[in-house]
């Protein structure tokens, strides 16, 4: 199952660990990825908490975690290879994979459909 | 606010960004593209490789008059303007009593007038400025009815003599009437990249056309602001209201080139005698290039440091596509200046180690004959 935050970072769930990323929409906002920063595993966010950062030939963007839980594995590829992130965004281009908490907080966030919608009104 | 807002000015070539599928933002005014679907980076490297074609009909475009236009040009800037041959352009900047810069211009002399190009974000206040410092002695006529494009690039030399050949003689910071497209055109060898290019001044009505005629070379694709300010950057070149401003002079700002020897021993200009006082005694701080180790591109306003003490601040600063790494200037306190000196910019609070680099940061490639 895959969710999506209001802040664009989509976060796929499989078995308690969650894989997070940005959006198609954030990459194509974005622009070219030319700087990317991944945390360490065994970082741990709430919530919320700036987790990543992506910067683009134009400006940098935070990238928050999308629930609270330990960082188990950052993306290592990626700072070497940002333009992953331009290319596929919801593929490669993933920022780190997360234990999470509770996964309650899940049901804050959106779902593909919800997501969907939610793009719309932006533009 | 969308780069589509009704307010915004439009130059003749917007619905052409529009139907090349360009993402248009609002930019001093204007609605202007930043980036067509290729995207900053490619537009970037096809500029440095082939030919980029950028609308910059925002820029302000004028003609001064009069019996010496050079002679009272030169009471606003500090630039040898009297030994201007007809056909030569120069660079320079119109400075206050206290020797800021109010905004960066180029001159050309036209024979008969100088043809004068300002930035668009401070044409109104620079034409006032005009008005009001040279009444009596030379009149200034505001050019609203032309298009301004640059093409710019190492195939735009080849580009340009393939449709208009009288333009292959021209060299670096020259100026001449060209035929294009059928069209009375005024062409200057010059451009904002670093790049071997023209800035061409087209009457609006043709420039959609003239553009198209451009654009269908194989060598041109189009070009945005986003890529325009990334070539600028590299090529160690100033953008006004960032690297240069009201509280910058020239002599700090590193532009002593640009001013006339005669200039800076007779002075005659606003803010000459802080420009004078800062060549005698030195200046507390310089605008340096900086390339930052590692990835991370240090941003307008970053901290520099050095000694564990704050020593200056970026001014512009990204990701340098050819450089493929992070540049930037900015401002520093003069014992740090050197090239090769050791500073740290501080970055998301963290200290990223830099070091001051000679600008341009690439290779300078202008047609010199």
């Amino acid at each position: 199952m895959i969710y999506y935050t209001e802040d664009h970072e989509w976060i796929e769930v499989e078995d308690g660990v969650g894989t997070v990323g940005i959006t198609a929409y954030a990459a194509e906002q974005l622009g070219d990825v030319v700087f990317v920063e991944v945390p360490e595993s065994g970082k741990v966010f709430a919530k919320g908490d700036e987790a990543a950062v992506v910067e683009s030939v134009k400006a940098a963007s935070e990238i928050y975690s999308p629930v609270s839980g330990e960082v188990v594995e950052g993306n290592e590829d990626l700072p070497d290879n940002p333009e992953r992130v331009s290319d596929d965004p919801e593929g490669d281009g993933w920022f780190f994979k997360l234990q999470i908490e509770d996964e309650s907080e899940l049901e804050d966030l959106m779902d593909a459909a919800a997501y969907k919608v939610f793009v719309k009104g932006l533009d | 606010m969308s780069g589509t807002d009704e307010n915004l000015k439009r130059t003749p070539l917007h619905d052409l960004h529009v139907a090349l599928g360009a993402k248009m933002v609002p930019f001093a005014g204007y609605s202007m593209p930043v980036q067509y679907p290729a995207g900053v980076l490619k537009e970037h490297n096809h500029t440095r490789t082939a030919a980029g074609l950028f609308d910059v009909s925002h820029m302000g475009q004028a003609r001064l008059t009069g019996a010496d236009p050079a002679a009272a040009l030169e009471t606003l800037v500090p630039a040898e303007l009297r030994a201007l041959e007809p056909g030569q352009q120069r660079y320079t900047q119109f400075t206050n009593d206290a020797g800021g810069i109010l905004d960066d211009l180029m001159v050309t002399n036209m024979g008969d007038h100088l043809f004068i190009v300002v930035n668009a974000a401070c044409k109104d206040a620079d034409f006032a400025h005009m008005q009001a410092g040279l009444a009596g002695r030379a009149e200034l006529e505001i050019i609203d009815d032309r298009a301004l494009l640059a093409i710019q690039g190492p195939e735009a030399g080849a580009v340009m003599a393939r449709l208009a050949p009288e333009s292959a003689k021209m060299t670096f910071m020259t100026a001449a009437m060209i035929t294009l497209g059928g069209v009375a055109c005024l062409a200057t060898r010059s451009g904002y990249t670093g790049e071997d290019g023209f800035e061409i001044s087209i009457p609006a009505g043709d420039a959609e056309r003239i553009a198209n005629l451009l654009l269908a070379e194989p060598e041109v694709d189009p070009i945005g602001l986003g890529a325009r300010d990334s070539l600028r950057l590299e090529a160690g070149l100033c953008l006004y209201g960032s690297d240069i401003d009201e509280t910058t002079t020239p002599v700090e700002a590193a532009l002593l080139w640009s001013v006339g020897k005669r200039r800076r021993e007779e002075g005659g200009f606003p803010g000459a005698g802080v420009v004078q006082r800062q060549l005698a005694e030195g200046v507390a701080r310089k605008r340096v290039g900086i390339r930052p180790e590692g990835r991370a591109p240090a941003r307008a306003h970053t901290e520099i440091h050095a000694d564990g003490r704050k020593i200056g601040e970026i001014t512009s600063g990204g990701f340098g596509p050819t450089i493929e790494g992070p540049v930037a200037m900015g401002y520093v306190e003069t014992a740090y200046s050197k090239v090769g000196t050791e500073i740290a910019l501080i970055v998301r609070g963290k200290e990223i180690p830099a070091k001051v680099e000679k600008m341009p940061f690439v290779e300078q490639r202008y047609f010199r004959g």
